[in-house]
């Protein structure tokens, strides 16, 4: 393994955390609203956390580009989706939790 | 023994999850996610054996086969949808007759 | 390298599990709108399945279809018969006897009875995949014999359009049949249209012209490398869904013959590439080698958009009640 290697693993493994927290979040946490929050930080971070290892082992520009085009699609439909289901839940009147 | 003996076996499960359930539920809707769910099994029980040789290739047949039958299946979910709407509209539920006597 | 394959062992045994468990749940939760998402998921399993079985061309379909599209038909169908029944059928309250339960007519004797069936499929099926070899190329070696005169390098597109073409043009009509099913079930309300969030509109906006480059990318690769007509005809009809649902609506004069000649185009090129190669080579679909290529990508191309037209024209039909009567437009 060379250093980039090792410079990878870090990274997917620091990823993975946001994955489990923010899957945690999500089953953990009271609200659609919080859970929302939960979710996007994972795949936000998370994914992009995994990318960037991968971007690191790439064999080429052109899978870089590919890999960060990716990211950059699963970004935008995050945020897109969350923002219709919360927007969806408060027309259905679902409450806002608080304590 | 591979794994993809693994995959096989979870195809037959999912195969007979289907059946118990097209058996069971009386909702039109159910019967047709339980369809589904057969579905993937048996494209399941393929690819797993196609795996059979090891890490080197799988057996390109019966790829071809599972993508054109995964393309099948939605053209007839829609087609099972539209006819459950029918039905829906006409008897008022998505229950087939005669098969709830509450 | 012991732990990297027990590794990979628990990860399979993991996923297979995954799946079982969430099929039953997606099978018999109470709730029809969570039973849908839980399908989905599960959708989105298999998908994972397939890469791990070295399936990329299936996962590619898997994801585009099975979870994508086929998710986006039984939510809009969930949909419409919710307003036509105008009850909350996905909540308990459909059948408040049994809701999401067993048929009543499981007295214990059939209940024993179908216990006993499915043990006993199970147990035959079961046998039946352990008693096979646990070693066999299948007809991998043939393929990889002949992939040279097929005119493209991936296996699995020369299976599809070269040594079973005519799986693929069975499967043309299947779909054609498909949409003539769905359009001649009419007489049903049409569903009313709720005007589409904002963001919808912006999504599809940004994500139509990429959606078209990824389809044609996966068009173009599918010689080579996993994709080909199916996949990019899937991702090129969830456009048109996604388009559908951000209130987008055809032109009448669009719904009419550029429609059908869309519908058509796979199966009619098919057939008419059929007959030609019956006269000429004395064989159905049979190509000659030099050429082999560019029919096959001729033939994809063509498909790939009577795919698209099918799976979006099926998701119109399915989600709004749209149908073509002879050519009148039925509402705009």
């Amino acid at each position: 393994m060379t250093a980039t290697d090792y410079a990878a693993a870090c990274l997917f493994i620091l990823g993975g955390i946001f994955f489990f927290a923010g899957t945690a979040g999500l089953l953990r946490f009271p609200d659609v609203y919080t859970r929302l929050h939960a979710l996007t930080k994972a795949d936000n971070v998370g994914l992009g956390l995994i990318v960037a290892g991968l971007v690191l082992q790439a064999e080429s520009w052109l899978v870089a580009g590919k890999l960060l085009l990716i990211w950059l699609l699963v970004l935008f439909a995050g945020a897109c989706v969350a923002h219709l289901v919360a927007r969806r839940a408060l027309r259905k009147g679902i409450r806002i939790w608080t304590e | 023994m591979t794994n993809a003996f693994l995959y096989a076996f979870a195809g037959i499960g999912l195969f007979v999850l289907g059946l118990h359930a097209l058996v069971v539920h009386a909702h039109v809707l159910r019967k047709i996610l339980a369809v589904n769910v057969m579905g993937s099994g048996v494209f399941l029980v393929l690819v797993a054996l196609a795996r059979r040789s090891g890490e080197a290739t799988s057996d390109p047949v019966p790829h071809a086969m599972v993508i054109t039958g995964i393309v099948v299946a939605v053209s007839a979910t829609a087609l099972a949808l539209a006819l459950m709407l029918k039905l829906a509209g006409k008897s008022g539920e998505a229950v087939l007759p005669g098969k709830h006597n509450d | 390298m012991d732990g990297i394959i027990f590794l990979q062992w628990a990860f399979d045994a993991v996923l297979g599990l995954g799946l079982l468990w969430l099929a039953w749940r997606a099978l018999n939760s109470s709730d029809l709108f969570k039973a849908i998402v839980l399908f989905i998921a599960f959708g989105l399993l298999m998908a994972l399945a397939w890469v791990r079985l070295n399936a990329s061309d299936v996962a590619l379909a898997e994801a585009a279809i099975g979870a994508g599209l086929t998710g986006a038909l039984l939510l809009a169908a969930l949909a419409r018969l919710e307003t036509m029944t105008d009850q909350n059928v996905s909540g308990v309250s459909a059948h408040p006897a049994h809701p999401p339960s067993p048929t009543p007519a499981g007295s214990r004797f059939s209940r024993g009875l179908l216990i006993l069936l499915l043990s006993a499929s199970t147990a035959g099926m079961g046998y039946a995949v352990w008693s096979l070899p646990s070693y066999s190329t299948g007809l991998s070696m043939d393929v990889a014999a002949h992939l040279d005169s097929s005119g493209v390098s991936n296996p699995v597109t020369a299976v599809l359009l070269n040594f079973r073409s005519y799986d693929t043009l069975l499967e043309m009509i299947v779909l054609l049949l498909a949409v003539l099913g769905v359009w001649s079930l009419d007489g049903l309300p049409p569903q009313p249209e709720k005007p589409p969030a904002t963001v919808l509109e912006t999504l599809s906006r940004f994500l139509t012209p990429v959606f078209i480059l990824v389809a044609a990318y996966l068009l173009w690769v599918g010689a080579d490398a996993p994709g080909g007509a199916f996949q990019a005809g899937s991702v090129l009809g969830a456009t048109g869904v996604l388009l559908l649902l951000s209130g987008w609506r055809p032109r009448a004069r669009l719904m009419q013959w550029p429609l059908r000649l869309a519908l058509t185009t796979g199966a009619g090129a098919f057939i008419l590439l059929g007959l030609l190669t019956l006269l000429l080579e004395k064989q159905l679909l049979a190509y000659p080698v030099a050429q082999a290529g560019r029919m096959i990508l001729l033939l994809e191309s063509l498909a790939t958009v009577s795919i698209a037209a099918t799976l979006a024209i099926l998701f119109l039909s399915v989600s709004s009640g749209h149908k073509m009567k002879t050519g009148k437009e039925e509402k705009e």
